[in-house]
């Protein structure tokens, strides 16, 4: 449909000029909100690709969530000094080379390969019937087939907040 | 450019995937830095969900749910040590904490 294609686009946009924002503002807080667009924008494709719950999650967890935390250390850290320094490092050079020698080898990986991805494409015209709500299989899935690493993801959890709470404390 | 393709998708992932690595290997910030460790992590996961639609197999957007996790702790612990080093070394240039170079 015409109207997907325009909105992937749209999103798109949203997500590659903010995350070039992000990494090139002088200002963290600039820098943080560049990033929320970014990561709105990979929200709006979740919901393309009717990923529902991930896109409720992405809005929550990332932009309410884990951007919130930086914006917060932002605050609380002193930045005003690393704005008024050099923003890149002296090896910058080096960095952008490496990069695009791997941006050449992935773009000549999918150009060869960019045949095999119409298996999939043409599985995707003809969707299955929907069995349930997206929210729904997904915790099917989840508390199922997939119990295990899912308490595992609790305890590295648990073990991250205890590490940033012994980190973040005044005396260690 | 139409119909939208998975191809386009891992294009668009590959992009910012390569954004977010210039940004770890150039920037000094290092709150800059996470916030491009996010980026990479956000690329990764617009793959997996492009595959999840295109083979109709949840199995992708399980996994972005635990990528989604590990950014979480990640971004927590990554922000912890911040503010450690922040309190100790006074400084949150990624260059000038430089004591184990030779």
């Amino acid at each position: 449909m015409l109207i997907d294609a325009i909105s992937f686009y749209i999103f798109a946009f949203m997500v590659l000029a903010g995350g070039v924002l992000t990494i090139t503002r002088r200002n963290a807080v600039h820098s943080a909100i560049s990033l929320i667009v970014s990561l709105l924008g990979v929200a709006g494709l979740y919901l393309l690709q009717q990923a529902e719950f991930l896109f409720a999650v992405q809005v929550m967890l990332y932009v309410g969530g884990i951007m919130l935390l930086f914006l917060f250390v932002i605050m609380l850290v002193n930045l005003d000094q690393a704005a008024r320094e050099r923003q890149f490092n002296k090896a910058w050079l080096v960095g952008l080379v490496a990069v695009a020698g791997v941006a050449a080898e992935i773009g000549y990986v999918l150009y060869r390969g960019r045949d095999t991805f119409h298996v999939a494409d043409s599985l995707a015209a003809v969707p299955p019937p929907p069995a349930l709500g997206n929210t729904e299989m997904l915790a099917d899935a989840l508390f199922s087939e997939y119990l295990l690493p899912f308490e595992i993801a609790s305890i590295l959890l648990l073990v991250a907040v205890v590490g940033s709470v012994v980190m973040a404390k005044k005396r260690i | 450019m139409y119909p939208i393709t998975t191809l386009h998708y891992l294009v668009l992932s590959v992009a910012l995937l390569l954004i977010g690595t210039v940004g770890v290997l150039t920037r000094r910030n290092i709150v800059i830095i996470l916030m491009s460790i996010e980026l990479i992590l956000n690329a990764v996961n617009i793959n997996l969900v492009a595959f999840s639609h295109a083979l109709h197999n949840l199995g992708g957007q399980i996994f972005a749910i635990f990528v989604i996790t590990d950014a979480v702790a990640e971004a927590a612990v990554g922000l912890g040590i911040l503010i450690a080093l922040f309190r100790n070394k006074e400084t949150v240039q990624a260059d000038e904490i430089d004591l184990l170079k030779w």
